[in-house]
């Protein structure tokens, strides 16, 4: 008989499990995995270098296009860092809103991560339940910012704009039936928060309704339980970060750790896991969405009751009323000079993490005093976990390698940026 | 986060000999390159640091950077630690000296996750990383020439791809655009906005 030696085997870019464009050089005995060589940068735009050539709030949107699931979270960490530099102070009706679409950005993350690994572990009703959902929460971002995805809606020293008092609507087009328009529009007659109130009272049964197909399936827990376990020390050494270090049982979370914004003003609890297996990650942040949903009613509560300004009103920095640019000689000035020449850091660098529904997502900026940055880095969680993939997959089979690169929570915008 | 000065002055106990900033509430570390792994070891070990986790590695080159730092070092490699014991972090900058062959030593040792981080600032930056047991391009292309992110490579790019429908196959050429760039840099003297 032929003597049976290891083989290499191409996995993607084209795969449907390997979440957008990851190249896997996988090396097999049987179907046993010895070792996994992630070929990664097939989506590398150089957002770092494109950053140095635009000025601070020209960079914004490109911060959206990272981690293309959850968008506002990365642009706030960049506009942390630039207000770090500047110490620029937000308002706090701001920071209640940055909160609020914090843990929306969050639901909105973890219901993809749900549903797609959901999928390619062989559920697939999850995913179009938790799309249903997605929909909802898209439709609160274009309310606010005229954009379903890509919101460039924070901004230095605050938000773009206040929530508005008026929900959009479905218009009767002449495919729509009038009772179907009628019936969507029904939670959207009030104001922005009053469908976000809707919103976070029914999803908790959206929860049970997912957990109910997951939790106690027998299949999923084969396929979950005891693949990819991670130790503790090992999640620290490999700079694991965001559930990924709580499955594997530590107590670690930036907002209560290192509070930023309004967190230490709210209540919430951190899940952590026991096992660190797949199934804990999936526990975990299953738990994350109903404390997000807790989070988002406090901050609904306090910001219908007080109303205020949304953006610092130091006019070097925020841009000017519309209203005083046409009276005001030296608004229209600031305005220019905010659109033109952009505003100037001063001379050095400062390093801004907030806790990204992936794990620590940080902005290394370094400052020269000009009106662009130095050098920006980006520190992408994701980044620190697929460099794991090798250690984690190794002796496992291929089925549960799809599975570890869905507890990993991959997102090659933020990976390859 | 715990006070900034204690973990100052800790630091400053066990290495006295490396100078500490502190802006915007964060510590720097300046080390020369050589002295990297030793300094890094210490601050993981030690138990007021206890510097466990290896939160980024980023590579910089300060070759356009007006004001000239430590020796006019064009290359230095940035490492942001995170204490969860201590819930404290620290950056740690380590300037090359050798500015035509950038030469540092890895910590692939010390912080198993500085493996694929090494490779990025290899990759975009050409810095070489001593004893690194893999070092080859992460991010660019196969068979990218270049190091993208220094300061004398074009935003635009050397080279451009294209399907070739005479040859019908992807050929390389050299780009056929132009550079743009819509709002110049621009840094204001000292005291400019004093009058």
């Amino acid at each position: 008989m032929a003597e049976i030696k290891n083989y290499t085997m191409n996995f993607g870019p084209q795969h449907p499990a390997a979440h957008g464009v990851l190249r896997l050089i996988l090396e097999l005995d049987g179907e046993v995995i010895q070792r996994a060589d992630p070929h990664i940068g097939l989506l590398h735009r150089a957002t770092e270098k494109l950053a140095e050539n635009r000025t601070y709030i020209q960079s914004i949107p490109y911060m959206d296009r990272l981690d293309y699931v959850s968008m506002m979270m990365n642009e706030h960490a960049y506009v942390m860092a630039i207000e770090k530099m500047l110490n620029l102070k937000v308002p706090i009706r701001a920071q209640y809103i940055r909160v609020l679409f914090d843990e929306i950005t969050r639901l909105l993350n973890h219901l993809l991560w749900l549903g797609c690994h959901a999928l390619d572990v062989g559920a697939m009703s999850v995913f179009l339940y938790t799309f249903r959902e997605r929909e909802d929460l898209f439709d609160c971002y274009e309310a606010v910012s005229g954009a379903r995805m890509h919101a460039a809606y924070y901004r230095p020293g605050g938000v773009y704009r206040d929530l508005p008092d008026h929900m959009p609507q479905f218009q009767n087009t002449r495919f729509s039936r009038p009772n179907v328009t009628h019936k969507l529009n029904e939670n959207r007659q009030g104001s922005l928060l009053d469908f976000i109130d809707d919103f976070a009272n029914r999803f908790p049964k959206h929860i049970d309704e997912y957990e109910t197909l997951l939790t106690d399936n027998r299949i999923w827990k084969q396929r979950t339980v005891g693949i990819g376990v991670v130790s503790p020390e090992r999640a620290i050494e490999l700079g694991f970060t965001g559930p990924m270090l709580r499955g594997s049982g530590i107590e670690w979370d930036l907002r209560k750790k290192q509070p930023y914004e309004v967190y230490d003003k709210l209540n919430f609890d951190i899940p952590v896991g026991v096992e660190g297996d797949c199934y804990d990650r999936y526990l975990v942040r299953i738990e994350e969405m109903r404390q997000s949903i807790n989070l988002i009613k406090q901050c609904s509560k306090w910001i219908r009751v007080n109303p205020g300004p949304v953006i610092s009103d130091n006019q070097k920095y925020a841009p000017p009323k519309r209203q005083d640019m046409k009276e005001d000689m030296e608004s229209m000035i600031h305005h220019f000079k905010l659109f033109t020449e952009g505003f100037h850091l001063p001379k050095g660098e400062a390093y801004a993490a907030v806790e990204h529904p992936k794990g620590e997502f940080g902005i290394y900026l370094i400052s020269d005093g000009a009106n662009k940055p130095y050098r920006l880095k980006i520190r992408a969680p994701g980044f620190a976990h697929l460099s794991s993939l090798d250690e984690m997959t190794k002796g496992h089979m291929i089925s549960d390698l799809v599975a570890i690169i869905g507890t990993q929570d991959i997102v090659f915008g933020e990976i390859d940026r | 986060m715990t006070d900034l000065k204690k973990i100052s002055t800790n630091i400053k106990k066990i290495l006295p000999e490396y100078p500490i900033y502190l802006q915007f509430d964060e510590i720097t570390l300046s080390v020369p390159a050589d002295d990297v792994s030793k300094v890094l070891k210490k601050l993981k070990t030690m138990s007021q640091l206890k510097f466990e986790q290896m939160i980024d590695l980023a590579a910089v080159d300060f070759s356009e950077y007006p004001q000239k730092n430590y020796e006019n070092c064009r290359y230095a490699v940035v490492y942001h630690l995170l204490s969860l014991k201590h819930n404290s972090r620290i950056r740690v900058k380590a300037f090359i000296k050798d500015n035509s062959f950038p030469l540092i030593e890895t910590i692939t040792s010390i912080y198993a996750n500085a493996d694929w981080y090494e490779r990025e600032a290899f990759d975009l930056f050409g810095i070489m990383f001593l004893n690194h047991p893999d070092l080859r391009r992460i991010l660019t292309d196969y068979g990218f020439i270049g190091h993208p992110f220094r300061k004398d490579f074009p935003m635009i790019g050397n080279i451009e791809m294209r399907y070739d429908p005479s040859q019908k196959r992807v050929i390389y050429q050299p780009v056929t655009i132009d550079p743009r760039n819509n709002v110049p840099r621009v840094i204001h003297d000292e005291g400019f906005r004093n009058g």
